[in-house]
């Protein structure tokens, strides 16, 4: 009896190897059904499937289904499978086609049996089958599963879908699922070798774990090949490492520019140290908020877009106060730096204590929209949609300032007022018109700021009060009067903060980087940029 | 010498009177809050000497950044840090005196540390056993830091906003330094529950009283050393740093050094109000490194009128006491109160209270003299045009009183 057994699974395995895994036509399908009608025994019943799953034809979906859930039966009289609705008859449907095939007495049938192994065995053919499947993504998330749990079975299926995969990604992925089973294979080490070297290449952290548990079971040259496959992929890691830790600085470097980049017009024209400039942020923040409330209560379809609508009302709202600023008390202090810096942080005193009366001391959420969002990754990067909308959102908005800045008459006046406000005055430039507009526009920037900010902190009365210190270490490393030295403060800033973080930890990192700009404005007391003059004390 | 100095010079009346009368609270309220029984009239409660101590604590503050505000014109906006050195050197000592007194009854280590299973004291808490030491630490520890700090940001001569701005950063930097806790200085709880001072107990009436006369004391000393200084030659060159530091420097003179001795005497005055605060208080903890702190610390300096030497002690006193006031009746509005202070006193009180005073003290008395004089040949005429005294010109009659910054 096992003898038989024996030769008959050795003779499928001929079969199997004869008809090849590209053979899909539905007549050798049928035959292989036939084939599952005859068996006898869970060993050849599971033989049969393996040799429809085999075949890679998503046809075969349909029967492995039926027969893991018990409904696929065999017509006594010719051996034919059909999957079977009971009744008081059965209601038959062909097994590859799923065309109706009439009725048919109980007495006439015999029931395939299924078990739990046999079960298993379809799972998994049903894995390897997907891998040939007419969607991309879904051959890819058949790729991924066997790449988590990589099985020597899986290899013949791998070997067939790489073959006919046209979709790069997916044909990458395949193959390093293909290696990783290998290396739980029982092949030749020299595919095994190949598959170490596939591994390395790849050079992620799922790759690093499959070598390191192969590390620890194999023996011999294989082992140190795994070790050196392990060593490089460590190596690639820190270079990945250091561009995530870039990616990560070039975001904080981002909010720090939008932050600062309205103090940055405000101190550089005007000589104002705002203290109140945080406020400003805040107001951006809670201006969002509102506009958020209003469209959920009276147009919720539109949630998606009303950080779009927040933009402008933002710039507006901080721009209005701004104005009111300058005009109220700003104008009055002229001359007088760092009593504009005392006005100002009262300012700030009264607009947060407001804001505290009228929303409360509690954070208030402002949702983000869908598009903002997940995330993605690339390479061993992992970039966060509103990171990415932040960081090109600050780029726009520099931009936006340069062009004001260098292209239009406004623009001009306000450089011409930064570099000498007395000689300007006698060309006819009216300055205080300059400042209260410039100071408008300073504000307004850090309300649109205040909007992106919303999205990746608390909304709190106390918001601008975590980025004031931080805009104006900016501002003064970057240089007075110069945007692009504000931009590449606030990049450096944040890049070589994120670098330090690692083997500093945050505090101290952000301690390093104080105390840094404290040496470094000894060294250059005017920052990066300074304005050039003549004067003693410019 | 100082006295000498003082004599010398002739002593300012105010400043006689501001002495004498911290002097007299230094005696008297220890009096009355210890021999006169409760229920009397002239009783002065516990939590009055505690609040007026704590008060004098912040008057010898702002006195300290008056020195280098009013008198050298260097905006600190980080004296809030050299106070809270001396307050943590002050709290060292305090905690080394807890012995195992404390929670957990280590001999050695203070409660945090035990908590935080730390097996041996660290280096720098050395030596806080001794009184002697940690005075001494009171003083060099904020002078160190402002020794250092000046000497590098004045020589490279960094002026204006952003020395301002950086001494802004050099607190938050402590700030953020003294809220980790493997810094060893107990982290965001700071030092507290202390037991006893110089072997008295820290809660007992006598102490608190001591405590009280000593923070008068100091002030009054630090009330003549100041007044001695800005009278001396020394202090003339502040005031001409402070107005035309160019030309200083053309003149001859090395604007950096006297900017670095001003800047070094009034962190040290800030340190000894910290070391004086905290057993007052009964607790140091980071917040006081926090930037607002020290902008607060502006403001009373301001308010009482910076230039002037009775100015911000005044200053100090009346903003906390409103402070006291304020959070107790109306909590939501001393915000308010203090934002619009800020406001008010740089738009409309540019010279303080006091400074504001002498101003009218002088334009009374210009008036007077030209009533006088025009009194004298016509007789009986119409109500006279009173003269325009310009902020400048009545500056120019009283010689130390801090002028606007030069624009920049």
């Amino acid at each position: 009896m096992l003898a038989d057994l024996g030769t008959l699974l050795i003779l499928m395995v001929a079969v199997i190897a004869l008809i090849g895994p590209a053979a899909a036509d539905e007549a050798s399908l049928r035959a292989t059904l036939t084939k599952l009608a005859g068996a006898k025994g869970f060993p050849q019943i599971e033989a049969a499937v393996r040799e429809l799953g085999a075949s890679g034809d998503p046809a075969i979906a349909a029967p492995l289904n039926a027969l893991s859930e018990g409904n696929l039966y065999v017509r006594k009289s010719d051996k034919a499978v059909f999957i079977v609705k009971e009744g008081d008859q059965l209601i038959l449907s062909d097994a590859l086609t799923g065309a109706d095939a009439g009725t048919g007495e109980k007495l006439d049938f015999t029931k395939i049996k299924v078990n739990n192994t046999l079960r298993r065995a379809i799972r998994d053919v049903m894995g390897s089958l997907t891998l040939g499947g007419t969607d991309a993504a879904a051959r890819m998330v058949a790729a991924n599963t066997l790449m988590q749990k990589p099985d020597a079975a899986s290899i013949p299926a791998l070997d067939a879908a790489i073959g006919k995969e046209a979709d790069a990604t997916v044909k990458a992925r395949m193959e390093a699922a293909r290696a990783a089973a290998v290396l739980v294979s029982d092949l030749p080490e020299t595919d095994k070798g190949a598959a170490i070297g596939l591994l390395a290449g790849l050079g992620s952290r799922e790759a690093l774990n499959i070598l390191t548990a192969f590390e620890s079971t194999s023996t011999g040259a294989l082992k140190d090949q795994a070790a050196a496959g392990i060593s490089k992929i460590n190596g690639t890691l820190v270079a990945w490492d250091a561009a995530q830790n870039v990616w990560y600085g070039i975001s904080l470097g981002s909010v720090l520019l939008l932050a600062a980049i309205g103090l940055a017009i405000t101190f550089g024209v005007m000589g104002v140290i705002n203290m109140a400039h945080g406020e400003m942020v805040m107001i951006g923040a809670y201006t969002t908020f509102v506009v958020q409330e209003t469209v959920r209560a009276y147009a919720p379809g539109m949630l998606d877009w009303s950080l779009a609508a927040a933009l402008p009302i933002a710039f507006v709202v901080a721009g209005a106060v701004g104005i009111a600023i300058e005009r109220g008390i700003i104008r009055f202090l002229y001359g007088r730096p760092l009593e504009t810096l005392l006005a100002t942080w009262g300012v700030s005193l009264i607009l947060q204590q407001a804001v505290r009366t009228i929303f409360g001391p509690t954070n208030r959420e402002v949702v983000n929209p869908g598009w903002m969002s997940g995330g993605f990754e690339l390479g061993q990067l992992a970039i966060t949609w509103n990171r990415l909308w932040i960081v090109a959102f600050s780029l726009g908005v520099f931009a936006l300032l340069l062009f004001i800045s260098n292209r239009t008459a406004w623009g001009l006046q306000m450089r011409a007022v930064t570099q000498n406000r007395r000689m300007a005055a006698s060309m006819g430039i009216r300055t205080p018109w300059v400042d209260a507009f410039t100071f408008g526009l300073g504000s307004g920037i850090a309300g649109i700021a205040g909007v992106a900010l919303s999205q990746i902190g608390n909304v709190s009365p106390n918001l601008g009060q975590g980025y004031i210190i931080d805009s104006f270490m900016v501002v003064v490393f970057g240089g007075v009067g110069n945007l692009w030295g504000t931009l590449l403060g606030a990049f450096s800033l944040g890049i070589a903060n994120k670098f330090l973080e690692p083997y500093a930890g945050a505090v101290l990192g952000k301690i390093i980087v104080l105390v840094l700009i404290i040496l470094f404005i000894q060294k250059r007391p005017r920052g990066l940029f300074a304005l050039k003059g003549r004067a003693v004390e410019a | 010498m100082i006295v000498a100095t003082l004599l010398r010079n002739g002593i300012d009346r105010r400043i006689a009177i501001s002495i004498g009368l911290l002097v007299a609270a230094a005696i008297l309220v220890p009096i009355l809050h210890l021999a006169v029984p409760a229920d009397s009239a002239f009783h002065v409660p516990a939590h009055i000497v505690a609040l007026f101590g704590k008060y004098l604590c912040y008057a010898l503050l702002a006195l300290a950044l008056d020195l280098v505000w009013g008198y050298c014109g260097i905006l600190s906006l980080g004296h809030g840090a050299f106070f809270a050195l001396g307050g943590y050197a002050m709290g060292m000592y305090l905690m080394r005196q807890i012995g195992d007194r404390g929670v957990y009854g280590n001999p050695l280590l203070p409660d945090f540390m035990v908590f935080l299973n730390w097996k041996e004291l660290p280096w720098f808490w050395f030596g806080f056993d001794q009184f002697w030491f940690a005075a001494l630490m009171v003083v060099v520890v904020p002078g160190l830091l402002a020794f250092c700090f000046g000497w590098l940001a004045f020589r490279s001569r960094v002026t204006g906003v952003y020395l301002s701005i950086i001494t802004q950063a050099m607190t938050y930097a402590l700030l953020l330094a003294f809220f980790r806790n493997d810094m060893g200085f107990g982290g965001n709880n700071g030092l507290t529950d202390f037991k006893e001072i110089l072997g008295f107990n820290v809660q007992a009436p006598a102490t608190r009283a001591a405590l009280f006369a000593a923070s008068a004391l100091m002030l009054a000393l630090f009330i003549a050393i100041t007044a001695s200084i800005v009278g001396s030659k020394l202090g003339k060159l502040m005031v001409a740093v402070r107005d035309a530091e160019s030309r200083t420097r053309f003149i001859g003179w090395r604007p950096e050094h006297i900017k670095v001795f001003a800047f070094t005497l009034s962190a040290v005055m800030a340190g000894i109000a910290g070391a004086l605060y905290v057993p007052q208080v009964g607790i140091i903890n980071p917040s006081e490194f926090a930037p607002a702190n020290s902008i607060e610390v502006v403001i009373w300096t301001a308010i009482g009128g910076r230039g002037t030497i009775i100015g911000p002690v005044l200053g100090a006193i009346l903003v906390n006491w409103a402070k006291s006031w304020f959070t107790a009746a109306f909590p939501e509005f001393w915000l308010f109160a203090l934002g619009g202070l800020f406001v008010a006193v740089t738009l409309f009180l540019p010279r303080g209270i006091v400074g504001m005073w002498d101003q009218w003290m002088a334009t009374w008395r210009t008036r007077t003299s030209v009533k006088a004089d025009r009194d004298a040949p016509s007789v009986g005429s119409d109500a006279p045009e009173p003269p325009i005294v310009r902020a400048k010109s009545a500056g120019a009659a009283l010689p130390l009183i801090a002028d606007p910054q030069p624009a920049e």
